[in-house]
């Protein structure tokens, strides 16, 4: 994994060099923008919304023994906003998306459409890397919030109908908003865009250099997937440490 | 025969001393030809001695540990030296983008380079899709054609750029006889109109006599001849004349 990082930096920075032409570009980032969010809307929905109802669950009923049932909603709202929704997010569209890309873009290099693009001087990384990356840095924020929100809704709902905490919504929304501030919700968006930086780089780079066949291909999709995961842990801490400076 | 020199429109191609190993194997072994300028030059060998290779350095996808290779006497090691000139090449498998109509894979080059407008880069597509045959296809997708089609396409897409120096790379592998003889009679027809020099990679025997002008026979990484088809087929040396004639005969399996 770490022998690639150098060659997955170096492709980040050749598609940020790139950026100019991204308006050019605009066509395919829609495209792969309205995959993104076609193909994982209902899935954040699903477990965003049990994520916020598990996390109600588990912290709700001690903190009602404790006398602080006014504190489940901050404490649902901030661990959503701040930490798991961005995390999980991440690791959702690294498996669903992150994985498409990678067995796309090896497919392209076993069979030679990449080596047919760079003999027409079209470059890789402009017609396929960035719309990739800018699409994915654009969506995913956009998961995240959303995620967040259906994540409060969820804890809300356990913390309502759940017998132990019978903690109304009007009380746990009232909770989380004297608890979570604009910036928590900043933080976590602002995670969940370099996680999508990560996801990008790494996929599209484990695509480029698939080689081998479609054993090569199935190799190059688990990579991509892994190493994003492990990535995204590592800078979810590195990231932490530094806001919360 | 060679054609007149006013309608050639292709470059002249020179290889020098081409060297070129992976993994300590050497796979292309001082490597040296020249392709006049609108002549059809057939790389001709047996399967892994180097063809492919070979011509993923003349399009620049591989970089040569030695060796020049030069168009019209201009090395195009360099990259400004080798956007000067207009190459293609119709990859073995055709290569076609398979997220992409068969019009948009012809009109890939102009669509990314902004070349023409909308209108003239469908005329064109037309156009090239009509000189192969396919104008029915433009809106198929790559899936749905036969490997003869996807060939005849790879074609219109590779001349949409106007060339000035054609590769072929397998032109008939995995294609029965009948459609090599269509792809053959293509690549000659389009040669006879153009006049831009084309290389064909082959081990296609029938094709490389069918429509070379000249061939060299390539083994083990190395040029064992060059020569009109005549001059390759009187060529003594026993490896050329194993590969000329070698023919499956039931009694030797006995």
């Amino acid at each position: 994994m770490f022998e690639n990082i150098g060659q997955v930096v170096l492709l980040f920075w050749r598609t940020l060099l790139s950026l100019p032409l991204a308006w050019r570009q605009r066509r395919k980032v829609y495209d792969q923008f309205f995959e993104i969010g076609n193909a994982s809307l209902l899935m954040v929905c699903v477990l965003s919304f049990f994520i916020g109802g598990v996390l109600a669950l588990q912290t709700g009923p001690v903190l009602v023994e404790k006398g602080l049932p006014s504190a489940v909603g901050g404490i649902v709202g901030l661990a959503l906003a701040k930490e798991l929704a961005p995390v999980m997010m991440a690791i959702l569209i690294a498996g669903r998306i992150g994985s498409a890309m990678a067995a796309e873009i090896g497919s392209m290099s076993v069979y030679q459409e990449i080596d047919a693009l760079r003999t027409m001087n079209i470059n890789p990384i402009h017609y396929l890397v960035l719309p990739r990356i800018l699409a994915l840095a654009l969506a995913l924020p956009l998961l995240v919030v959303f995620a967040i929100l259906v994540g409060w809704f969820g804890g809300a709902t356990v913390a309502e109908i759940n017998t132990h905490m019978a903690i109304p919504y009007q009380v746990f929304f009232a909770d989380l908003r004297s608890m979570v501030l604009p910036q928590d919700v900043a933080n976590g968006v602002f995670k969940s865009f370099c996680f999508a930086l990560i996801i990008g780089s790494v996929s599209c780079h484990q695509g480029l250099t698939t080689i081998g066949g479609p054993r090569g291909i199935g190799r190059s999709v688990t990579k991509a997937v892994v190493n994003s995961i492990i990535l995204i842990v590592v800078f979810d801490y590195i990231l932490t440490r530094i806001l919360l400076h | 025969m060679n054609p007149p020199a006013s309608t050639i429109n292709g470059v002249n191609l020179q290889v020098h001393g081409l060297r070129k190993s992976f993994d300590g194997q050497e796979v292309i072994r001082d490597v040296s030809f020249d392709v006049r300028p609108g002549e059809i030059f057939v790389i001709m060998g047996p399967s892994g001695s180097g063809k492919s290779v070979l011509l993923k350095h003349l399009i620049g996808l591989e970089t040569p540990d030695a060796g020049e290779i030069l168009i019209n006497g201009e090395s195009i090691q360099t990259p400004e030296i080798a956007a000067k000139y207009r190459m293609a090449l119709v990859f073995q498998s055709g290569a076609l983008l398979n997220s992409l109509t068969v019009g948009e894979n012809v009109g890939l080059y102009l669509t990314e380079h902004r070349l023409n407008t909308p209108a003239e880069i469908e005329r064109i597509v037309m156009e090239k899709l009509t000189d192969v045959g396919l104008a029915d296809a433009v809106h198929k997708m790559p899936g749905e054609l036969s490997g003869g089609m996807k060939k005849r396409a790879a074609i219109a897409r590779a001349l949409v750029s106007r060339p000035q120096l054609i590769l072929y790379d397998e032109p008939t592998s995995e294609l029965d006889p009948l459609s090599s003889v269509v792809i053959g009679e293509e690549i000659w027809k389009l040669n006879q109109r153009t006049r831009v020099t084309t290389l064909v990679v082959t081990h296609d025997r029938d094709l490389a006599f069918g429509i070379a002008d000249r061939i060299a026979v390539m083994n083990e990484g190395r040029i064992l001849t060059i020569g009109t088809p005549a001059e390759v087929k009187q060529c003594p040396l026993p490896l050329v004349q194993n590969f000329l004639n070698a023919d499956f005969k039931r009694e030797s399996k006995l």
